[in-house]
């Protein structure tokens, strides 16, 4: 508590002198307008910041979507029209890859149709069951907490060169299957075991941010109806199928659009950890879009921007669903 | 009569390792809860562990296989007529006696060792399968000096650059933040909705999406390597807004119209009055915008081209190929640019934990 109390008195110090410096400049601002116009200067800053570096790039998205050539600069840009969508779609045959002209986008669309509701699923399964062992009576209660929720601080950088060592050839994981007597593993040349560790290491990484909201979501849920079904001699799991799950289902809810929207957006940790590869095994679709935009030479700014924008419609469509279910769920 | 006793302080003992803080017994269930918890101790701890013990091996000990638990170091002797100090063996003979020989070189299965105590008694050759290394646990920590050393300068340009973008983008995320939420909580005005929801809209909108113009607007505005790129476009956080509006709400009105009475400008009352009562929300606000901050990676791939500019991430994730063999050294880096955030966790842990569970975001 103190901590963060002598943190904010830090802050505070460092804001105050910018901010009397700032005062004459208000006051006059305020001379100027008048109190009711003053709302609007406090909102300036970050209605600009807003507007330049979040609402802005949503339209000129949609324009280097249907614009040609490596140019930056939209005005430099020819208009092409669906030609970005086009090339996207060009395929001979949806469900192979290698008949389109695209095939990285289709690998890395099918892979992150994979990952996304195998590594959400084990994501929610094994979170839900962190947090109600953490939510029972138990000794160290604070310590495990902290052991499930620190890789959340650790940088995806960080993570996945932990990972990387662990899982190379010669790495500790092959040092225990040896000693067993085992074959060791080159884990992360082989599609599938990097597929595998790839959903491992991003659950491992972040699963203990959403122990936290269910462990709060749990709390919330009072003691007494647990109490109360004891006195009916309910089976823990009745109790859990019953009562847990029930009373969670918002929390639970909240849990599963964030967990599917960041799956989405994976890229950090697998970047570094198995680079999209082998192949294109582990690639997924945010990684597509920097390859596409910024690694390749020439840099491809309309495709990138094409697919980012089927991205972003997706994740919107899915969440006006989820929102649609969810509130369908609470009419009946 | 002795077995009724004994059974009874049985029972005691049993109960005495079995109490718990409330009423009800050991069940099956607690038994289980233990059992995922120890799991769950060595899946999340032993990773992160492993590479602190590892930062600390002698590039020797790092190529071995199986890996050592500890880090060890071979005893090495210096012997006359030999610049190099030799690595000792201890070298079961054949008469099952154990001598101690230091090694000058492998052939094959053989290898050519000499006694250190008497050097005059010339060379003999052992069968490889006889010798053992004689070794001592030992902290290298030269991998850090040697790292230190081997990137000079560009190592502190690094833990500079982060800490820049993380301390500025901070501070400039608090002002605005807080102004806006001063702005959304404690006025009535045409708008406020529109303000708003323009702002938390942006909650909806990820910031993958939008590389490419994010991109666009930083080059326009000449920021591309430079450190401004990174920051400009990261300190509007629409959850900072909203959770200290949600925070500032709970501030009685009262006291600013009491202020206004008192010939308190707007801004007298936002920061002598407002910003010190929101300061445990601030305090959240900032503890996430440190961690993304210096966490932060695809936007200062793509931002950040030039060397110089690179932040410790950056330079962590670039050092992966380029020191791709000196594991040593990647260990030691991936050691040190883990360690600030531990250390802060341990003193700010409940505050992330209520801030998370509180809002839901990170």
């Amino acid at each position: 508590m103190s901590a963060g109390t002598q943190f904010a008195a830090a802050a505070g110090a460092a804001v105050a002198l910018p901010a009397r410096i700032v005062e004459p400049f208000m006051y006059g601002l305020q001379r100027l307008l008048g109190i009711k116009r003053m709302p609007w200067v406090f909102l300036v800053p970050n209605l600009t910041a807003v507007v330049l570096f979040a609402l802005l790039p949503v339209f000129i998205n949609i324009f280097y979507s249907v614009s040609g050539s490596d140019r930056l600069y939209p005005w430099d840009r020819p208009v092409v029209g669906g030609a970005n969508y086009a090339t996207l779609f060009d395929c001979d045959n949806f469900l192979d890859p290698s008949t389109c002209s695209r095939d990285l986008f289709w690998r890395a669309l099918g892979n992150t149709l994979v990952f996304v509701p195998v590594q959400v699923t084990a994501m929610i399964v094994i979170a839900l069951l962190t947090a109600i062992c953490l939510n029972r009576d138990i000794r160290g209660r604070g310590f495990f907490r902290g052991i499930f929720f620190f890789p959340v601080m650790l940088s995806p950088v960080v993570v996945a060169l932990t990972w990387q060592w662990i899982l190379q050839r010669n790495g500790a994981l092959n040092g225990l299957i040896s000693s067993a007597g085992l074959t060791p593993v080159n884990w992360l040349v082989f599609p599938n075991t990097a597929f595998f560790w790839s959903v491992f290491v991003t659950v491992w990484a972040h699963m203990g941010f959403y122990t936290i909201i269910l462990l709060a979501g749990l709390q919330s849920i009072p003691r007494d109806v647990y109490e109360a079904a004891k006195m009916d001699s309910a089976t823990p799991w009745r109790a859990f199928t019953r009562i847990t799950l029930p009373l969670l289902k918002p929390v639970l809810l909240v849990v599963f659009i964030l967990a599917v929207i960041r799956s989405v957006q994976t890229f950090d940790e697998l970047y570094v950890l198995t680079g999209g590869g082998p192949g294109s095994a582990t690639m997924l679709m945010v990684q597509y879009i920097y390859e596409v935009g910024f690694a390749a030479q020439p840099r491809n700014f309309g495709l990138a921007a094409a697919a980012s924008l089927l991205l972003g419609v997706a994740l919107l469509i899915f969440t006006a669903i989820q929102m649609r279910i969810s509130r369908g769920g609470k009419d009946d | 009569m002795t077995e009724a006793s004994m059974s009874k302080t049985d029972m005691s003992i049993s109960d005495f390792l079995t109490r718990r803080r409330r009423r009800g017994r050991f069940g099956w269930t607690d038994g289980l809860t233990y059992a995922y918890l120890l799991l769950g101790l060595v899946v999340m701890f032993a990773p992160v562990l492993w590479v602190v013990i590892s930062s600390l091996k002698t590039p020797a000990n790092l190529a071995e296989f199986p890996p050592t638990l500890l880090p060890y170091s071979s005893e090495t002797v210096v012997v006359e007529g030999f610049d190099q100090p030799l690595a000792l063996f201890d070298v079961v003979g054949e008469d099952g006696e154990t001598r101690r020989l230091a090694q000058i070189r492998r052939v094959g299965i053989q290898a050519q060792m000499i006694d250190p105590a008497d050097p005059e008694a010339g060379r003999v050759l052992v069968p490889v399968e006889t010798a053992t290394p004689v070794r001592r646990v030992y902290l290298a920590f030269e991998n850090y000096t040697n790292l230190l050393a081997s990137s000079g300068n560009d190592l502190w340009r690094y833990v500079f650059n982060s800490l820049f973008i993380t301390v500025v983008a901070t501070l400039i995320t608090l002002v605005m933040n807080s102004m806006a939420a001063f702005a959304l909580s404690k006025y009535r005005f045409r708008g406020s909705n529109v303000a708003l929801v323009s702002i938390l809209a942006t909650l909806m909108i990820p910031a993958t999406v939008v590389l490419v113009p994010t991109y666009m607007i930083v080059a326009q505005l000449g920021l591309v390597g430079n450190l401004w790129g990174v920051i400009l476009p990261t300190v509007a956080t629409p959850t900072g807004v909203f959770l200290l509006r949600q925070y500032m709400l709970t501030i009685p009105d009262e006291l600013v119209e009491a202020a206004r009475m008192d010939h308190a400008s707007e801004w007298r009352i936002f920061w002598k009055i407002i910003l010190p009562l929101s300061s445990p929300a601030l305090a959240v606000v900032a503890i996430f915008s440190i961690l993304s901050r210096w966490n932060d990676f695809l936007l200062p791939l793509v931002v950040l081209t030039r060397r110089e500019s690179y932040t410790l991430q950056l330079a962590l994730a670039s050092f992966q190929t380029e020191y791709g063999i000196r594991y040593e050294i990647l260990l030691a880096m991936t050691t040190l640019t883990a360690l600030p955030l531990a250390c802060a966790f341990i003193f700010l842990q409940r505050y992330i934990t209520t801030g998370i569970a509180s809002t839901g975001i990170k």
